[in-house]
């Protein structure tokens, strides 16, 4: 049955795809006529198809409340999610001023401090943040850059404002779903990409290794570069493989790795040790050194912070480069970009309040339904509070929380998530969604054109992690003229 | 750039993880025929193929009275048993997982397949017929992995382990089947009867007996199989042959002294024995020696390329770090 697209209605909400009932975005219009005329069998067969792909290339990813059974097929929605280019552009600009003004500032931290001085961001902030390291201030990493992979969560409002809603700066993931997504859409929907144009996202492993390289301290023709990964038990694993054999480098455990008495870092081969010049690590700072951080951590290697000090080797992102992940920080984030750069932030930030100020508490507390609550340092989802969907019993336990440690929360206003056409057992119906764009910045910044969508598979669910029964969708940046 | 010692590591146990469950399998299926051959008063069982493995002691803990088919599903499909055909596999799968960047995509499809179809029929098989028919899966399986590695991937220091791995393991698991029905024989008269059988069903575990056949044009004597199947330098599942190929694989990486010096010495107590002379009891010694060797020779590969230390660079710690990841595979392993 051919899909009549004046019956999709996303109600309230943003839709990404159609601006009203039956009327496709300019962006779109070529891909919901192609949809139309698949129909929801054609469009079901698809989805099959899809999924088959997805088990044969075994991508997967890990959770971790499985048990033995670690291994899970990465859920995917065979509907592309669009923006058009124009719109991409200034999305772009924006994602490329926040994060060279985040690496300015976190410069800045293990330096001068003279954004503190100023009077922009308050001493106790920093003070306070489980990430900012005391072993990494004066640190020098190559052009002072400390965050070079960054993943940034854009969210989209009801009136269609593009919000930041996360920095992830410490080890982003995700990026290897978006380039396998790309992979399994060309297969499915090859018809569209003979005739739209729908900017290609491959080049990102090598954009990425190129990025790495140019971090060497040794100058040579090819130095040498290691992904690190805390092993197979990680939900991560399947990408750090896959970002090392995409990029022909090692991927290596801490164990592979030594740091000799000449302060440089190591991996043992077959040959005896060969010396590393960069490491991606994707492992957390903590368990990096355990000489500097947690002594019992059998992740990391040991002197590698001696080494990254000395100059030595390069670590990507750099320890410490955290400190600007914080939810608290981000609040800071507007007033950061005026501070280094001069300019207005073209991303807006979404509304946050800091529950340590004592006011700002009480009235949160007052009404938690109305709120969505955050902890600073948490990453995928996990220990946070959607107020209108929480049960009371969850509130009054959040509450209890936000008392005991109040400079660890946030809170910000429930959104209302944009939606887009997805395939939910046969019909197409409208989910929630973000985007996760990925920013390389070393000697130059590059941006992924576009990035990894994820969608809320649940019915008006708002929570897009994998990690929580989220999806994704691969995101087409087209341009104007098709 | 070169190999790093855990890939290798764990390319080589790979190998080995894969020719044990293939070797366990092929015996299994030929042992079920064999004892269906053989008169149930000549007292043979399973309990013989458990302590080919080396794995007695996990055995009689877990079954202190087996039951009729205790030991072939030990045997076979238990995973408390580290040298079950099972355990083997996710051992190999395991180690396959790990090297997902290094070898080809497809070696990774095809184990993570083969592991789910034999753990869901062994779950399912409570027949003989049907447990042949796994037995057989088991063995296509691994052998369409070793094809599809030899014909996809880079003949490089990587395959080079690979190739090492296996034939240790074959020459192992080969003097273990010898030494298996030589020691069933010794000091039962009874049995010689059944001896023409007996050395054919070990002909047919390691798929030699048509080779064999072709090669020694009489008929079948407990020399002249054992003599075949220790010194034939054609036949691939032959002593003689894993141990020349071992030293091509050997003689082709970095460092290869110790570990090449010590292949030519097993190669050279291979080339002197004669099989003919010896007592059963002198040749039960024999096997026992060079499995000795064999471990040693295991040994002197893992430390010259699986734990370089940073010795060179005065610090110690690399011997520490290297030994979580190869505790937990060499503790199931017979030779180690």
């Amino acid at each position: 049955m051919a899909i009549d697209w004046s019956e999709y209605r996303p109600g309230e909400f943003f839709d990404e795809l159609f601006s009203a009932p039956g009327e496709a975005r300019p962006a779109a219009r070529a891909l919901a006529d192609y949809l139309a005329s698949l129909g929801t069998r054609g469009l079901a067969e698809r989805q099959r198809d899809a999924e088959r792909a997805i088990a044969e290339m075994g991508i997967t990813f890990t959770v971790y409340t499985e048990g033995q059974n670690i291994d899970r097929a990465w859920p995917f929605d065979v509907i592309p999610r669009t923006i058009e280019a124009n719109e991409w552009a200034r999305i772009e600009a924006g994602l490329i001023q926040r994060l060279t003004a985040l690496n300015c500032f976190i410069d800045d931290l293990y330096h001068e401090r003279r954004i503190i001085a100023d009077g922009i961001v308050p001493d106790d902030i920093i003070a306070t943040s489980s990430n900012f390291l005391p072993a990494c201030v004066g640190a020098n990493p190559p052009f002072g850059v400390w965050a070079n992979i960054c993943g940034t969560d854009l969210v989209r409002d009801r009136d269609g404002t593009v919000y930041v809603l996360e920095d992830n700066l410490r080890v982003p993931s995700g990026v290897s779903y978006m380039l396998e997504n790309r992979i399994v859409t060309k297969q499915v929907f090859p018809e569209m990409f003979e005739h739209a144009s729908i900017l290609p996202v491959d080049d990102y492993a090598s954009q990425l290794f190129d990025m790495l390289a140019s971090l060497s301290p040794r100058k040579v023709d090819l130095p040498r570069v290691v992904v690190l990964t805390p092993g197979i038990y990680n939900s991560a694993y399947f990408e750090h493989s896959y970002l090392a054999q995409r990029m022909g480098v090692d991927l290596v455990e801490g164990s592979d790795l030594v740091v000799a008495d000449d302060e440089c870092v190591y991996v043992r081969t077959i040959r005896g040790l060969e010396r590393v010049d960069v490491i991606y690590r994707r492992i957390n700072d903590t368990s990096l050194d355990p000489e500097c951080f947690d002594k019992d951590s059998v992740l990391g290697v040991p002197g590698i912070m001696r080494a990254w000090r000395a100059q030595n080797v390069a670590i990507a992102n750099a320890p410490g480069a955290g400190v600007a992940d914080d939810k608290v920080v981000y609040a800071y984030v507007p007033r950061i970009i005026e501070y280094y750069l001069g300019e207005k932030a073209i991303l807006p930030n979404v509304p946050t309040l800091l529950l340590r100020d004592d006011e700002t508490r009480a009235k949160v507390l007052a009404e938690l339904e109305n709120w969505v609550v955050k902890p600073a340092n948490e990453s995928g989802g996990y220990g946070m509070l959607i107020g209108p969907r929480s049960s009371e019993e969850e509130r009054a336990r959040m509450a209890e929380s936000i008392e005991a440690n109040p400079r660890n929360y946030i809170a910000q206003p429930v959104l209302a998530l944009s939606t887009a056409p997805t395939l939910v057992q046969g019909e197409v119906e409208p989910r929630h969604l973000d985007l996760r764009p990925f920013i390389l910045q070393g000697q130059r910044i590059w941006v992924t054109p576009g990035g990894l969508t994820r969608v809320a598979l649940r019915r008006g669910s708002l929570v897009v992690n994998s990690s929580q029964g989220g999806g994704s969708k691969d995101t087409w940046i087209v341009a104007a003229d098709s | 750039m070169s190999l790093l010692s855990r890939v290798a590591e764990r390319i080589y146990w790979s190998a080995r993880y894969l020719e044990r469950a293939e070797t366990t399998a092929r015996l299994a299926r030929v042992y079920g025929n064999l004892l269906l051959d053989l008169p149930r008063r000549t007292g043979l069982n399973w309990d013989v193929l458990v302590q080919i493995t080396g794995v007695s002691d996990v055995y009689r803990e877990l079954h202190p009275n087996p039951g009729v088919d205790a030991a072939e599903r030990f045997f076979v499909a238990d995973r408390n048993n580290p040298s079950s055909v099972r355990s083997s596999l996710q051992f190999a799968r395991e180690s396959i997982r790990t090297t997902r960047d290094i070898v080809p995509s497809e070696a990774w499809r095809s184990i993570n397949e083969l592991c789910m179809d034999v753990s869901q029929e062994l779950d399912a098989a409570t027949s003989h017929r049907r447990r042949y028919g796994i037995h057989s899966l088991i063995v296509e399986g691994c052998q369409q992995l070793s094809g599809l590695l030899a014909d996809t991937m880079s003949h490089d220091a990587a395959y080079q382990f690979f190739r090492i791995g296996r034939n240790i393991e074959r020459a192992d698991m080969t003097t273990r089947i010898i030494d298996v029905a030589v020691a069933t024989m010794l000091g039962r008269e009874d049995l010689a009867r059944f001896d023409n059988t007996l050395w054919m069903a070990v002909l047919q575990s390691l798929s030699a007996y048509q080779m064999y056949r072709q090669k020694v044009r009489r008929r079948i004597a407990a020399p002249d199989v054992i003599n075949f199947l220790l010194k034939n330098d054609q036949f691939p599942r032959a002593m003689a042959f894993s141990l020349r190929e071992l030293a091509a694989s050997l003689a082709s990486l970095p460092r290869n002294a110790e570990p090449l010096k010590k292949q030519g010495n097993l190669r050279r107590t291979l080339a002197v024995l004669d099989v003919t002379r010896l007592t059963n009891a002198a040749l039960h010694q024999w096997i026992d020696e060079a499995q000795l060797q064999l471990g040693e020779l295991h040994s002197l590969i893992q430390a010259t390329w699986f734990q370089p230390t940073a010795s060179a660079f005065g610090r110690g710690q690399a011997q520490a770090a290297s030994q979580t990841s190869s505790q937990t595979q060499t503790s199931s392993n017979p030779t180690a």
